[in-house]
């Protein structure tokens, strides 16, 4: 069993308390309530909590007093005090005799939620607190990840690796691969998945965006900005910013982001007050940094500090033997999604899948299940149902030629332009393909000789 | 669903498709009167939300399996400055609002689809609450907790496997 953690709410007040302990309750802790500091140092006698929240101004035993109290009771015990008076001398006192922090009445939900957070940081590295330790040894899957070709469990397993650590990390692979779903795998299986997964889609938002974004903003820093806004690094604070698109910014943010990653300090748009946040970084980029980097699109300061492990995450066509297990996937996926029965796949069709090129990899193959469902007949996936039967390669054909060229295009996109493998395939010689290509002016993808 | 406030007939099917498919029991909407002057809240300029929920279960008797009330207004609870909603821990009522969920009330730039999805998550995840789970751990669990309106865009529009099978649910 999970130990949960105990919170004890000490206040006069019955609705605080009845809002306090449904609050915590939704939240998974243990709550008891007492409407009088007596009553409250009564049931420590007897049990132990681990947060005790207790208001400051109560009838007969104030909270100072109580605070104490409890104090020579349970030394280990972290009491925050609420008070509707937020007097500097009050908290101040409040803190001087050993209460972990205040908090004024009535609480902003993320204010309290944070200062619940940090109680509970503080009770998990002082007791080694159980729960967590449980947690770790049932590992979070990410569900979409699927996958046992030899390329996805190469990737797999440096996640695994690389989870744990606070290493910056660089998935790079081609469009739709599904580099958002390795990062998530790395948040999932990392300490920090007790906090947010905060992911910014760089390419997006523009350079001023993109600024406000990531750093936030406050009240009247620019036209429209009428209420103060964290940002992401905020908002990721003791989790991980994922960063879409990273090779897209502009070299001004570049400059920014360099320096928030160097030190974890940054001010908000239009504030002066420094912020700090604890946060790990992992970005995705579907192009060539390193190319990037030499031609001096990309800072290379930038590039090594975020490029401590870099996760390729393989193309579709070099996983040829998933293509069955994510078909599936999709299948259930999307019949339970439409709440309709499960439907199969006709051998001709999957066969016609194994064979396709899917530029567009995953997402291309996900979209392709996905309508199948709609436009079928509802028991079986047919070749119909594709979008990759023959005739559709006659329809955009204008000639022989057409179709030759966009055969072999395919082909070697299937074989990762390895010429020997493509020619075999093709059932001719490899000074024919050379041939074919030179004719069609095919030119690999880059990254491909 | 007892709507206090038109939501307009696309969000109120998008509502009941992914109520009635998350939780697999039929869905009945409801577009219903409330003097809510009643539970205004002067000083705060806000809708007491404990208030609120008690009213909903009231009204809606012990008939249907869950409730929820759906409002467009600005809900607070004594404790806390505002809330997007709440529930009877596994109990039979819940409440939620629309009102804090829009991109422009924190000087963002908004989408009509934004608050939508914002909203419909909302309410599965009160939902979820009646039927006694607490906030989940997983990241894009919707039962997990937001106290910002952006947190609620990182979460996917459904329970994960650990919640819908504490819930009793089918996978």
């Amino acid at each position: 069993m999970e130990k949960k953690v105990s919170i004890l709410i000490v206040d006069d007040e019955e609705s605080v308390r009845d809002s306090l302990s449904n609050w915590f309750t939704e939240d998974g802790y243990r709550v008891a309530a007492a409407e009088h500091a007596r009553k409250a140092l009564s049931m420590l006698q007897n049990e132990r909590f681990d947060i005790i929240l207790a208001d400051l101004k109560m009838p007969g035993m104030d909270g100072l007093e109580m605070l104490r109290r409890i104090r020579t009771l349970d030394s280990e015990a972290v009491v925050i005090v609420m008070t509707a008076f937020a007097t500097v001398d009050t908290a101040v006192q409040a803190l001087k005799d050993g209460a972990f922090d205040y908090i004024t009445k009535p609480f902003d939900p993320d204010d309290l939620s944070h200062l619940i957070r940090n109680a509970s940081r503080q009770i998990s590295l002082s007791q080694e607190n159980e729960m967590l330790r449980q947690r770790v040894d049932t590992l979070e899957s990410v569900e979409d990840l699927i996958g046992k070709s030899e390329a996805i469990q190469r990737v797999l397993k440096v996640v695994e690796s690389v989870a744990p650590t606070n290493s910056s990390v660089i998935i790079t692979g081609e469009s739709g691969t599904g580099k958002e779903l390795i990062a998530r795998a790395i948040h999932a299986n990392s300490p920090r998945r007790f906090f947010p997964l905060v992911s910014v889609h760089c390419g997006a938002l523009t350079e001023s965006l993109l600024e406000s974004e990531l750093f936030g903003h406050e009240k009247g820093a620019f036209t429209g900005a009428i209420y103060n806004r964290k940002g992401r690094f905020e908002m990721a604070d003791s989790g991980t910013i994922f960063l879409d698109e990273i090779a897209t910014i502009s070299m001004k943010m570049q400059i920014e982001l360099l320096r928030v990653l160097e030190t974890h300090k940054f001010t908000r748009v239009g504030g002066n007050k420094e912020i700090s946040s604890d946060f790990r970084t992992v970005c995705a980029t579907n192009r060539d940094l390193k190319g990037m980097v030499e031609r001096g699109e990309f800072r290379e300061d930038l590039f090594y500090r975020l490029n401590v492990v870099n996760i390729h995450v393989p193309p579709l066509r070099e996983r040829v033997d998933d293509i069955p297990l994510l078909t599936d996937y999709f299948i259930r996926k999307y019949c339970r999604a439409m709440n309709r029965p499960l439907v199969t796949v006709e051998p001709a069709a999957l066969k016609r899948l194994m064979e396709y090129a899917f530029p567009g990899n995953i997402r291309e193959l996900e979209n392709m299940i996905e309508r199948a469902i709609v436009v079928g007949n509802g028991k079986k996936i047919a070749l119909k149902d594709l979008p990759l039967s023959r005739e559709s390669v006659e329809v955009v054909a204008e000639s022989l030629e057409d179709v030759e060229k966009t055969f072999i295009q395919q082909t070697l996109g299937k074989h990762g332009w390895n010429i020997s493998r493509a020619a075999q395939a093709l059932k001719v010689d490899r000074v024919t393909l050379y041939n074919k290509i030179r004719k069609y002016g095919l030119q690999a993808p880059a990254g491909k000789k | 669903m007892y709507a206090f406030a038109h939501f307009g007939k696309e969000l109120r099917q998008r509502i009941s498709d992914a109520v009635g498919l998350e939780f697999g029991h039929r869905v009945d909407f409801q577009e219903t009167y409330l003097d809510l002057s009643m539970y205004f809240d002067a000083r705060r300029r806000q809708y007491n939300g404990d208030q609120l929920l008690r009213v909903v279960g009231e009204l809606a008797g012990p008939g249907p399996f869950k409730v929820v009330g759906l409002f467009n207004v600005d809900l607070f609870i004594p404790i806390l400055t505002y809330i997007f909603g709440q529930a009877q821990f596994g109990g039979q009522t819940a409440i939620a609002s629309i009102y804090r969920l829009a991109n422009e009330r924190y000087g963002i730039r908004s989408t009509a689809a934004d608050v939508q999805d914002r909203f419909i998550k909302e309410v599965i995840h009160e939902l979820g609450h009646t039927f006694g789970l607490p906030h989940c751990h997983v990241p894009n669990c919707v039962m997990r907790s937001s106290t910002y309106v952006e947190d609620i865009d990182q979460k996917d529009m459904g329970l994960c496997p650990s919640c819908r099978s504490l819930a009793g649910l089918a996978g």
